[in-house]
């Protein structure tokens, strides 16, 4: 492992919207065949280091190398026909395209014959099989993301990157979710996700980076981020944000995730919270 | 009752296929570029006039010159996408829209200083109608163009959902963003949509034309009925934009049947203005449109 080079890697990298940065100095690495999960509190800036991989943040500093290669600042559709398939975290499906056509767009980049690839996803994700013809945007939240994952994984990627997959889904599809990261990973897809079950995601993951106020926090193995008491105190309090009730003693991390998940999201809505970035006025 | 059929509900479904040619680019410039392009109208123009100035160089008819002419006319209308629209690409759709508002005035002015101002027509002469089962009158040329206006429907058609363009459109106009994130090449589905809007505005304008004649303000008339129809099927609605162009053409024709008494229920001169009404009244009451489109 340690002579390999990392797939992926994130130098020190600055970067925003235009505006203020929002990440400072992250880095972060991502080997060969393993599964990285960032985790930290609502704003931290988790999705925006996809982005600055994708290339749709503005970088400020620091230094974005795949494979080896330097590719900081390159446009979206040039990092996509390198390899790098992203699901983002919301508007991650076309509604109006059916789950076929949008399998199809998946595979925009590709110049040969992707029906094998969408037979063996209407395997991997079985439910969709009876929705071939259906827009995306009637389908289950659960199942939509399913599409999400789909779509993303018909160029058959060299790095998966999901920003929380499993966000708001019922525990049922939460498991095939994670399931199916394994699955794609166990293939030999590295993967770096953004995730908020952070028992489970740790649970999973070879890795993990605790980002806050867009900065690295920690990081360690999956496990040992899981034993480590501060990451427990910090997901479920939002870190250096507003106070939260400290957690129950004893409460394992992940039980309540989908609880602070709840909360987060409640807190989203007040206006109090985070006031200019509702998060449908952010990405659209 | 055959009056009704000949003078208003035929030459109404024929108008109504012109609009909607016209309303598909419009909405689809809206989907997929975001912005109300008000130069729409003079591209309709220049098909009209592409097309006679062939007719005059060569004296065949006009309608042999389709293909041509909406070629050219997609060509033109890349070059000012060049010119003018590329640069403000991620501009606010505001600005775009004034800029197309600027570009529908110069080029109006450039066709008037080419072809002069006077009505002009692609043909001298006057054909006579089809006289079917002894009362119904239909022209040549209402077929030619109904028949014409249904097969470029249907080519749109097949274009967004069966081809990888047309499908990259449809998911352009469905989120930009994650059309970026996917993969698709955008300029290239930016530049289908200006090919697509250009050559359906073209035929729009070159029909027109030959259903009655050549005159520079042809686009701009064509505007407002035309933005009518668009809003009607639901902005970014390729189909809306059929069934809402075939309606403001029924209806604007209907409008001047004598529905009571023998006067004509509104005078002819005020057609254009149910195409308003109806755009104000779907403004108020149903921003989206019959087919739930885009509200801004
Ligand atoms: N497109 C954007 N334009 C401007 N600011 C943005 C944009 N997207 C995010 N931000 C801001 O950047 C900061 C970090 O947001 P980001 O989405 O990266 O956080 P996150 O860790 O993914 O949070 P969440 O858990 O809510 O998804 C926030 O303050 C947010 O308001
Ligand atoms: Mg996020």
């Amino acid at each position: 492992m340690a002579a390999e080079r990392p797939v992926l890697v994130l130098d020190r990298v600055t970067g925003g919207y235009g505006g203020a940065e929002i990440i400072h100095e992250i880095s972060i690495i991502l080997g060969r065949g393993e599964i990285v999960t960032l985790i930290g509190p609502n704003g931290a800036g988790k999705s925006s280091v996809m982005n600055a991989v994708l290339g749709t943040l503005v970088i400020g500093g620091g230094r974005i190398l795949l494979h080896g290669e330097d590719i900081t600042g390159t446009p979206p559709e040039r990092v996509v026909r390198r390899g790098v398939s992203y699901v983002p975290q919301t508007a991650n499906v076309f509604p109006n395209l059916t789950v076929n056509e949008n399998l199809e767009m998946g595979a925009y980049v590709r110049t040969d014959d992707f029906r094998p690839r969408m037979d063996e996803m209407y395997e991997l994700f079985a439910p969709l099989a009876g929705r071939r013809r259906s827009p995306a945007g009637t389908l289950s939240g659960g199942q939509r993301q399913m599409v999400a994952i789909a779509k993303a994984l018909m160029v058959e990627p060299d790095i998966l990157l999901l920003d929380e997959p499993t966000a708001g889904l019922s525990p049922r599809f939460r498991e095939e979710i994670f399931a199916v990261v394994e699955d794609v990973n166990a293939r030999g897809t590295p993967i770096l996700m953004v995730e908020q079950n952070a028992r489970q995601a740790l649970g999973i993951a070879d890795r993990g980076y605790v980002l806050v106020d867009g900065r690295n926090r920690t990081d360690g193995t999956g496990a040992g981020l899981l034993a480590d008491p501060e990451v427990g105190a910090m997901f479920l309090g939002g870190g250096t944000a507003e106070p939260a009730p400290a957690p129950s003693p004893g409460a394992p991390i992940g039980t309540p995730a989908g609880t602070a998940r709840g909360e987060a999201r409640a807190g989203r809505r007040d206006p109090d919270a985070r006031p200019p970035s509702a998060p449908g006025a952010r990405r659209r | 009752m055959m009056d009704f059929v000949n003078f208003h509900l035929i030459p109404g479904v024929v108008l109504g296929s012109i609009y909607a040619l016209g309303a598909i680019g419009v909405t689809l410039t809206f989907g997929i570029l975001r912005f109300a392009n008000f130069a729409h109208g003079e591209t309709m123009t220049l098909g009209a006039y592409l097309t006679l100035t062939l007719v005059l160089l060569t004296g065949w008819h006009a309608l042999l010159f389709l293909p041509v002419a909406l070629a050219l006319t997609a060509l033109l209308v890349l070059a000012m996408d060049r010119m003018f629209f590329r640069p403000l690409r991620h501009a606010p759709s505001i600005i775009l829209v004034i800029a197309s508002f600027g570009l529908m005035l110069m080029v109006r002015s450039l066709v008037q200083v080419i072809w002069g101002t006077e009505l002009q027509g692609f043909s001298k002469g006057i054909t006579l109608p089809w006289v079917l089962f002894d009362s119904l009158r239909v022209f040549p040329k209402h077929v030619v163009i109904l028949t014409a206006a249904i097969a470029l429907m249907v080519a749109v058609h097949v274009l967004l959902r069966h081809t990888r363009t047309g499908k990259a459109m449809r998911a352009m106009s469905d989120s930009p963003e994650l059309a970026r994130l996917t993969g698709i090449d955008t300029e290239r589905v930016v530049r289908a949509t200006w090919i697509v809007g250009a050559g359906l505005a073209a035929a729009a304008g070159i029909f027109l034309a030959y259903d009655s004649h050549v005159e520079t303000l042809m686009g701009f008339k064509m505007l407002l009925p035309v933005f009518a129809s668009a809003l009607l099927g639901g902005l970014g609605r390729p189909y809306g934009a059929m069934a809402g162009g075939l309606v403001i053409g029924v209806v604007e024709e209907l409008s001047t049947y004598a529905w009571i008494g023998s006067e004509p229920l509104l005078p002819p001169g005020y057609k254009a203005g149910v195409a308003f009404a109806i755009m104000v009244a779907i403004l108020i009451w149903r921003p989206s449109g019959l087919f739930r489109g885009r509200v801004f």
